[in-house]
This record gives structure tokens, C-alpha cells and sequence, in this order.
């Protein structure tokens, strides 16, 4: 058998070490199971992207308007309906920390 | 050695069935440990496979002509560069190429993004792994680099046309566009398989979907200078199937990072983007399948072999997988913001996502003509140039135009007061540019004028918007002009960013306008001492010199160059005869002016032995503008790539906290 073909199975038991790893870390885990976020963390997710959302509009609004990008007449059409959207996604963040457990409530309000 | 290559690949390819087999069950059934070891698996296959390009390396180094590929693609008179330039110089290199470039991006994305969006990688990396199985399959059983074959004393040398230092960067980029399409593609197609179709899969590849379409853009424009320096033709882009092949997945990456902006700003256009991310990574299989199969005929073809049919069905394998995903998820796609102007910036957007598209599916219809015809009516028919040159004015010179418009319209809607005000200033400066071109004569190539009147436009919008955002600043924090203007590109790097991307395509809308519509050009057989005059120029054909290179024979023809009476130098055409390779190719010369960007480009067609030459000589106005673009383009991509601290701040709180929870329940 010639060295090349040994560092061949070397690196084959290499890869079988590494794909065991997980296994031989924890062989009798207390769970194994796959944790997926929940309904309330998907919802808060989501409202998290709406908010950030909303908020970089009227941002982004403001700094086109103070560079003359934007009219006045542009700005007024506007601003008002992105103030209302980031006002609603604030409500419907709030509303999704409301319902989330305790810890996860104070922790998704550190983020914000 | 070519057992270690050989056992690296099946190590590969049985991670990679791992990874693909281990993956979806761990992702279908729930299952944590199977989830972090399938991902190990296609982490480890990157190392794999890093040894079997590592081994096949060595072979070219080491003139190990035992393996066949090594004997088929150079010689030992080959220089160094080239020995390494000759891994991806033939099709099993090139799919060596693939494979290991696949498994890097795929280690590092599902690595990065093991926190932000773990549960979207316990389903992309099955998709991953999948590729990397097609991949790892036609290098294990089809098209092995490390076929053995009785040892000669040379190899048969590498194509000239390859020889070129072009070649030894192009190709990589290139297979970094394509491969890196596979990313964004995993994740979208990650995101339909666990039903997650919130932001997480676009914020996790941003950044991988910048590198590919930058690599690709920087690639096809470094392909083009090799055509234009080695193939010796006189031009960059012919519209050649596989030159073709990499514009196309570059179009529809180019309309999904700005179709996915309207999804960040207004949460519009979900199916769009994940259409547009699959047909980006679909249209890169067709283009390495376009590549390596030889079923179109290309100067870029080198090889043709028959994994022809194991592409195309990968390739229908990728189509229908996207297709039914998308099909399935259609209603989690779906939402409720609306279009609500047709004239505002997400209109704008959408035009120019439709015109991209446009130009990409009539181009895909042209390249893939000829198999349609020979498929329906038995005989190949070539769609020529015209076809080509048509559409990409019907399309590109209004896409021109909405580069200036898109970024200046305000979200939502505009009113005409506004439009008005905005554009004022460009549209004056499009206007006077137009007048003063008609004024110089440039009114002989309508098309051109045309560009060159919105190329102005589009720079003049560039201009006013830093001016702008850069007074605004300076009036709100009493900076200096270059601190206001640092930091105004600083803090809104993608926008800016995508300003200095534009600009680059406006120079090398420019360069290619100047080089093809006001171009000159003449032909003629020359004796010493006998001249032809072109664009100002006049050459005189001086003498016939030869030398032996280290692997080729350089015979060069020298001519004299003058413009306005005065010399300015010479210049020397002409070909080299490879001997190994018992080849011959046309060795161009090129005499670049840097304050105009013209090129005087010489061609020697023939070389006679009576010692006459036939010359073909071009005069290409404002070409360096082309070349040009691509170190603004490359500038412009670092700016949006580059990481802005409170915009990662953010993100890593939004997505992190689920995670750590998550990660914190398991362990109590």
C-alpha cells in the first residue's frame, strides 16, 4: 500500500471524526432536538423587521429632504403615512413583547 | 499521489452525500446533533477537496506527467505561472476549480451565519451539500483529474491562447461569481424549505451575493481584455455563447440587488427576488454547462467532453426544485404593500428590474438558439451580432437613463415639482453635453450619441447627489468639506457605494460606445518601408525581427508610428510559434494613449516569407475607459461591502437574542 493511499484513509477517518464530533461530545444529550423559534419569536421577528423598517424610511425621508432631494410639497405627502407606519409597527412590537415570556421580554427590549 | 487525489475526492463527495442525506433528515426530523454534524460534514468537505486541488497542484509543479490531466495541459518548458494557470485549463481542473470554490463559500457562509439565522442553515446546508454532491459526482466517476496514464518524457504544453497572465486571474473570478450565486440561492431555497420567508436569508447573504456579482463583473471584464489582447480580433465581447454565459447570471444578480431593496424599504417583490436568486444560480450552472460541455461552439470552449447530459440535468434538477419551492411558499411570499405611484424610486426599480431581466432572457434566447434549432429542425443556426447589438440598445440605453433616475425619485411617490427640481441641473448638463457632440461630428452613430447624452445625465445626477449630501451634512454639523464628504459615504455606505458602481458602468458605457460606434479602421499588405494611415496615425512597416522564448518562438514585425508629424515610437505585432504545442498565435500590439484612452491596435493577419506582412490596424477612441471602469466598479463594491458597526450592532441583537435563548433552553 503506498503512502499517498495511507494519507488517503487518514484523512478519510479524519472526516468520520469530524462528522462524529457532535455525537461523541454529547452521546446521551438531555435534548436533542432541533430548537426552532417558536410562533411568539417569529411574530417578534417580524415585527422587528417591519419596525426597523419603518424607522429607516422616515430616516432615510428626513435626510432627503434636508439635503433638498425632496420637495416640501413631496416631504408632507409622505411623512405622515411613514409616521403612522412606524408608529403602528412600534404598537405591534409592543404588542408581540406583551404576549412573549418574561425573560425573552426584557431581552427583546434591550434590542430595540 | 494520484491515490491521495483520488481518495480526497470520494472523501469529498461522501461528506457531501452526508451532509446532503444527514442534513435534510436532521432539518425534516428536528434532530440538533445530526443538524451540527451534517454541518461539519460540508465544512470538512472543503478541506477535502483543498487537498485534492493541493495534490493536483503539486502534480503540475512536479511535471508529473503520470496524470493524464498534468500531460494533457502543460509541459515542462511551461513557465511557472502558467503550470499553475493550467490547473483550471482544461475541464476536470475546471470542475476541480468548482468544487473547491463551493465548498470554501459554502464552509464560510454556513459558518458566519451559524448564529444569525441557525435555523435557516439547518436547511441550507442539505441545499449546499446537494451542489456540492452533483459536483463531487461528475469528479469522481465522470471526469477525474487523477487518471492515470503510462509516464511520457513531456506533456502536450497548454493552449497558447491560455498563456496569457489574464488567465491566470480570470477564470478564478469568474468561477467566484458563478459559485458565489450558489449562497444566496442555498438561503433563499433554505428559507422555502423551513417556511422562514422573513428578511434573515437576504441580511445573511448580502454581502456573499456583493462578492460573486463582483467577482463575476471583475472577471468578465478581465476576460474581456484577454480577448482583446490574445484572441486578435480587434475587439473585447462577441457576443460568444460563453462570454454570453457569464453576462447573463451577472444581469440577473445585477436585478436582484436592486429588486431586494425594495423588499428591505417597502417588504414588496418576496417572489420576484427569490425568482430572481434562482434564475441567477440556474443561468451560472447553464453558463459553466455552456463552458464545459462544447455543445455550442466558442473560442472559449477548450475542451468538449460528455458531461454534457449530467449538467443538463443538474440543471433541470436546480429549475424544478426552485420552481416547486416557490410554488409551494407562494402564500408566505405574498404581501400586502402595493405599488402606489408609478412614478416613484420602487417603480423605477421595478423598470429597471424588468429591462434587466428583458436583456438577459433575450440574450439567454440568442446563446441557446443554436442547440433550439438544431434540437427542433436538425441544423445548428448561429444568432449573429445584430441580434445581440439590438437588443442590448432597445434595452441598455433606457436602463442608462434610469440609473440617473432610480437613486433621485423619492420612495413612494413624486410630484412633478419635485422631478423637476431634482433633475434640473442633469438634464441641463445631458442637454449641452448632446449639443456640443452634435456640434464635434458625434451625431454619425445615433445609438452613440444618445448614450453619451444620458452617460452625462447619469454622471451629472452622480455629482449633485455627493454635492448635495455633502452640503447637508456640513450644514448640519459645521464639518469640513472632506470630513462632511468622508463621513457622509461613510455612514451610508451602500448608497454611496452603489453611486460609485454606477459611475463605473457609466465609463465603461462610454468605452464601449467610443470604442465600437467612432472606431477606425484599415487593411492592407505592407513591404518594408511602405505605410497606412488611420485616425491620425501613420505606420510604417520597418522590419521583420525573431526570437526564441522560453517556450514559443516570437516573430514580431515592427512599424513606425507618427501622429501630426510627430514619432511617437514604435510598435510591434506579430505571433509566436509554440513548439510543444505546435501552435501558432497572433501576438497583438497595442500603443494606449492615457490622456485621450485611445488605443492604437495592430494586428499582423499574415506574415509572409517573401517578408511581406498583412496588417489590419484599429483606432479605438476612449477603450481604457472600459478597463477604467473595472478599478471604479471594484472601489464601488468595496465601499457598499465594507461593515458598517451600527448597522451589524443592530442586526446581530434582532437575530441573536432567538438564538441565545434558544441555545440557553437546550443547556438548562
Amino acid at each position: 500500500m503506498s503512502p499517498w493511499l495511507l494519507l488517503g484513509a487518514a484523512l478519510a477517518v479524519a472526516g468520520v471524526v469530524v462528522v462524529a464530533l457532535p455525537f461523541l461530545r454529547e452521546p446521551m444529550p438531555e435534548s436533542d432536538e432541533l430548537h426552532e423559534l417558536d410562533a411568539t419569536e417569529r411574530a417578534r421577528l417580524d415585527a422587528e423587521e417591519t419596525r426597523d423598517r419603518a424607522l429607516a424610511s422616515l430616516k432615510e425621508l428626513e435626510a432627503d429632504h434636508r439635503a433638498g432631494r425632496i420637495t416640501d410639497e413631496d416631504y408632507r405627502a409622505v411623512v405622515n403615512i411613514l409616521r403612522r407606519d412606524a408608529a403602528e409597527a412600534l404598537r405591534e412590537l409592543d404588542r408581540v413583547r406583551g404576549a412573549a415570556p418574561e425573560g425573552t421580554r426584557a431581552e427583546s427590549a434591550n434590542s430595540a | 499521489m494520484a491515490e491521495l487525489g483520488r481518495a480526497a475526492l470520494i472523501v469529498t463527495f461522501g461528506l457531501s452525500v452526508y451532509a446532503l442525506v444527514g442534513g435534510a433528515a436532521a432539518a425534516a426530523l428536528g434532530r440538533r446533533r445530526l443538524a451540527l454534524s451534517a454541518r461539519n460534514a460540508l465544512i470538512a468537505s472543503f478541506f477535502s477537496t483543498l487537498v485534492a486541488a493541493l495534490v493536483l497542484v503539486a502534480g503540475f509543479l512536479r511535471d508529473d506527467f503520470s496524470l493524464a490531466y498534468v500531460a494533457g495541459h502543460s509541459s515542462r518548458a511551461l513557465p511557472f505561472a502558467y503550470k499553475l494557470s493550467a490547473f483550471w485549463g482544461g475541464q476536470e481542473g475546471s470542475l476541480l476549480l468548482w468544487l473547491l470554490v463551493l465548498t470554501g463559500y459554502a464552509a464560510l457562509a454556513v459558518w458566519f451565519a451559524r448564529k444569525r439565522a441557525r435555523d435557516l442553515v439547518v436547511w441550507v446546508t442539505p441545499v449546499l451539500a446537494g451542489i456540492a454532491v452533483g459536483f463531487g459526482w461528475l469528479l469522481v466517476a465522470v471526469s477525474s483529474p487523477f487518471d492515470t496514464i503510462p509516464t511520457p518524457a513531456d506533456g502536450n504544453g497548454l493552449n497558447p491562447s491560455l498563456q496569457n497572465p489574464y488567465m491566470v486571474a480570470h477564470p478564478v473570478l469568474l468561477y467566484l461569481g458563478y459559485v458565489g450565486l450558489a449562497v444566496p440561492f442555498a438561503f433563499a431555497m433554505g428559507a422555502l424549505l423551513s417556511g422562514r420567508t422573513d428578511e434573515r436569508w437576504i441580511v445573511t447573504t448580502r454581502r456573499w451575493t456583493i462578492v460573486a456579482w463582483t467577482a463575476l463583473g471583475v472577471g468578465q471584464l478581465l476576460g474581456a481584455h484577454w480577448a482583446y489582447q490574445e484572441v486578435g480580433w480587434g475587439g473585447y465581447y462577441a457576443w460568444d455563447p460563453v462570454e454570453n454565459a457569464a453576462l447573463m447570471p451577472w444581469l440577473a444578480a445585477t436585478a436582484y440587488l436592486h429588486s431586494v431593496m425594495i423588499q428591505e424599504k417597502r417588504g414588496m417583490l418576496r417572489v420576484w427576488n427569490v425568482t430572481l436568486v434562482s434564475l441567477a444560480f440556474c443561468l451560472s450552472l447553464f453558463g459553466t454547462f455552456l463552458t464545459r460541455s462544447g455543445v455550442v461552439s466558442s473560442i472559449h470552449s477548450f475542451t468538449q467532453s460528455a458531461i454534457g447530459p449530467w449538467f443538463l440535468g443538474f440543471i433541470v434538477v436546480a429549475v424544478v426544485f426552485s420552481v416547486t419551492m416557490i410554488w409551494l411558499r407562494l402564500p408566505q411570499l405574498r404581501t400586502t404593500a402595493r405599488l402606489e405611484s408609478l412614478v416613484s424610486r420602487e417603480a423605477t426599480f421595478l423598470y429597471n428590474n424588468l429591462l434587466l431581466v428583458a436583456l438577459c432572457l433575450t440574450i439567454l434566447w440568442g446563446t441557446a438558439w443554436p442547440i433550439v434549432s438544431e434540437a427542433v429542425r436538425g441544423e445548428a443556426v448561429v444568432v449573429g451580432r445584430p441580434y445581440f447589438d439590438f437588443f442590448l440598445r432597445i434595452f441598455g440605453l433606457p436602463l442608462l437613463l434610469l440609473m440617473g433616475i432610480g437613486p433621485l425619485v423619492a420612495w413612494r411617490r413624486a410630484s412633478l415639482r419635485g422631478l423637476t427640481r431634482i433633475f434640473a441641473w442633469p438634464a441641463a448638463v445631458a442637454l449641452a453635453t448632446g449639443v456640443a457632440l452634435i456640434a464635434v461630428g458625434a451625431g454619425s452613430s445615433v445609438p452613440g450619441l444618445i448614450a453619451y447624452t444620458f452617460s452625462a445625465f447619469v454622471l451629472a445626477t452622480i455629482v449633485v447627489e455627493f454635492a448635495r449630501g455633502t452640503a447637508a451634512r456640513r450644514a448640519l454639523t459645521g464639518e469640513s468639506v472632506p470630513t462632511a464628504f468622508s463621513r457622509l459615504v461613510g455612514r451610508n455606505r451602500r448608497r454611496y457605494g452603489g453611486y460609485v458602481v454606477h459611475a463605473s458602468v457609466v465609463l465603461l458605457a462610454i468605452g464601449v460606445v467610443g470604442s465600437s460606434a467612432y472606431d477606425s479602421v484599415v487593411e492592407g499588405k505592407l513591404a518594408r518601408g511602405q505605410s497606412l494611415s488611420v485616425g491620425g496615425y501613420t505606420l510604417t512597416y520597418r522590419n521583420l525581427t525573431e526570437k526564441d522564448a522560453a517556450n514559443a518562438t516570437e516573430i514580431r514585425a515592427v512599424l513606425g508610428v507618427r501622429r501630426g508629424g510627430d514619432s511617437l515610437g514604435t510598435i510591434q505585432a506579430g505571433k509566436n510559434a509554440y513548439s510543444v504545442e505546435q501552435q501558432v498565435s497572433n501576438e497583438v500590439g497595442i500603443r494606449s494613449d492615457k490622456l485621450t484612452g485611445e488605443d492604437l491596435f495592430v494586428i499582423a493577419e499574415q506574415v509572409n516569407d517573401d517578408g511581406t506582412v498583412f496588417f489590419r490596424i484599429f483606432v479605438k477612441p476612449l477603450i481604457n475607459l472600459i478597463w477604467l471602469a473595472g478599478i471604479v466598479f471594484v472601489l464601488g463594491s468595496v465601499i457598499t461591502l465594507w461593515p458598517d458597526a451600527r448597522e451589524e450592532r443592530r442586526l446581530a441583537t434582532r437575530y441573536a437574542t432567538a438564538g441565545e435563548r434558544r441555545e440557553r433552553s437546550a443547556t438548562t
